[in-house]
């Protein structure tokens, strides 16, 4: 078997790094709207990886899905919940127990 | 800070049991049976080029059935759930006196030249579907961020949920429809045998996968489309109740 | 360096997403942050079940002029894992719209999204 070469391996370490780093970021990020993004990041370079393993539909399913649709989703409810509530979900919900 | 003990040791735990998947692993350096079966008979039997889409649309065809119906019925609660908060007319307290930022007119000029491109992609992309990476669920997904761009453009913009809706049951309407045909006229429940197979690589081939997957490509928009037009809708009732 | 292969780098990817994902539903407190580590998690599953069909040195699973329909079986990764996910990634923006409608609904009648102070179900 032929060993990948060093610049598919280079490709996929750095996806592979953003990805975890991001996600981290999602989990600990202080304001939710960072979070939300964060996410969404994470599913961009979700969608990269999967070119990289050979799979073009499921990179475009996920760009498309993933990436657009579920962000403007949680937009639209965040942008609900401040409007309706002046940001209390903000203020009041610690980010730990 | 006992919860969060508890919760890292489970992780851990979890984390050991993948670590052991993860080390014996030694991926595949042939197809299996199945892949195999796909491989050898897409290009006869089914005349579509994307095996993928071939998967999908005919050989698991029944699965695909199963998840436009789980898609229907989540935009359905997610419209019955959302639709009752305006019904009662109970909306909590807004801020009085929120200005709404007026729209850019980049973005409402812009929208204006983007959106039928944008259309016109979707649309190429699920007809295509059979040929080149694609299909019916992510050209859907292009066709609903095409309806996005215009909610965002304008925010007051009505959707009509009739004509929506109508298109939603209309298109998962025909997919059965073509399934009994199926069963009537050819092999068996959404056999593909229904028009000609013809040649490899042509729009016109793959028997009656390009026509399956317009509907599901319209039928997957318009579903996304009234999800987004439903929690952008609500919030319009709210503000405009202030102003 | 060479003696780990593309599919295990991504599978272990995403495996270290589902645990930073479930590791987010279980100690935030605010019910949108626990939706996004959802979200996570989902991603990382997909991508672990696309790269169990990953093969090395094939292509993807598109007949045309660089795959003939004649040696498909030798050059064409596994399609079915790339259907599987397909349907999965579907679903889950299904699955993230109900959970947000509820959150939403939940928020207009406690004017809380703290999980904390939900305690209705709880003994």
């Amino acid at each position: 078997m032929n060993p990948m070469s060093p610049l598919i391996f280079g490709i996929t370490l750095v996806l592979c790094i953003t990805m975890i780093g991001a996600a981290l970021m999602a989990i600990r990020a202080k304001r939710l709207p960072i979070a939300i993004l964060a996410a969404g990041l994470v599913s961009l370079v979700a969608s990269i990886l999967f070119l990289v393993l050979a799979a073009p539909d499921v990179a475009m399913t996920e760009a498309a899905i993933g990436s657009g649709l579920t962000t403007f989703l949680f937009f639209f409810v965040l942008a609900r919940i401040r409007g309706a509530g002046q940001g209390d979900a903000e203020t009041e919900a610690n980010q730990h127990d | 800070m006992i919860k969060r003990a508890i919760a890292l040791l489970l992780l851990f735990a979890v984390g050991a049991l993948f670590a052991s998947l993860l080390v014996g692993y030694v991926p595949d350096s042939e197809l299996n049976q199945t892949a195999r079966y796909y491989a050898e008979r897409t290009a006869g039997d089914i005349g579509a080029a994307n095996i993928v889409t071939a998967i999908v649309v005919t050989y698991r065809g029944l699965d695909t059935l199963g998840e436009v119906t789980v898609l229907f019925i989540s935009a359905a609660i997610v419209g019955l759930v959302l639709a009752q908060g305006r019904m009662l007319g109970n909306a909590p307290g807004n801020a009085p006196g929120q200005p709404r930022a007026p729209v850019s007119e980049l973005l409402s000029t812009g929208s204006r030249a983007l959106t039928p491109l944008i259309l016109l992609l979707g649309v190429y992309v699920f007809v295509n579907g059979h040929l080149t990476p694609g299909g019916g669920f992510q050209g859907g997904a292009i066709v609903a961020s095409g309806m996005l761009l215009l909610l965002l453009a304008d925010p007051l913009k009505q959707f009509s949920h009739q004509l929506i809706s109508v298109l939603e049951s209309l298109s998962g309407l025909l997919f059965v429809g073509i399934g009994v045909l199926g069963i009537l006229l050819a092999g068996g429940f959404l056999d593909n045998r229904l028009l000609p197979i013809g040649r490899l690589g042509e729009l016109f081939s793959a028997g009656v996968i390009p026509v399956i997957y317009s509907l599901i490509g319209l039928k997957v928009g318009a579903e996304f489309s009234s999800m987004l037009a439903s929690l952008s809708e609500s919030y319009k009732t709210e503000k405009s109740e202030e102003s | 360096m060479q003696s780990i292969s593309l599919a295990q780098m991504a599978m272990a990817t995403g495996f270290v997403l589902i645990l930073i994902g479930f590791y987010g539903a279980l100690t935030q407190r605010n019910l949108l942050r626990m939706i996004v580590a959802f979200t996570i998690a989902d991603t990382g599953v997909n991508i672990v079940l696309v790269a169990v069909g990953h093969i090395r040195g094939r292509a993807a699973p598109i007949l045309d002029v660089a795959v003939p329909a004649a040696d498909a079986v030798a050059r064409i990764i596994d399609p079915v894992p790339q259907a599987l996910v397909l349907t999965a990634i579907v679903i889950g923006l299904g699955v993230t719209a109900l959970m947000l409608a509820y959150a939403l609904k939940l928020h207009e009648r406690k004017h809380t999204l703290d999980i904390a102070k939900l305690t209705e179900l709880k003994w």
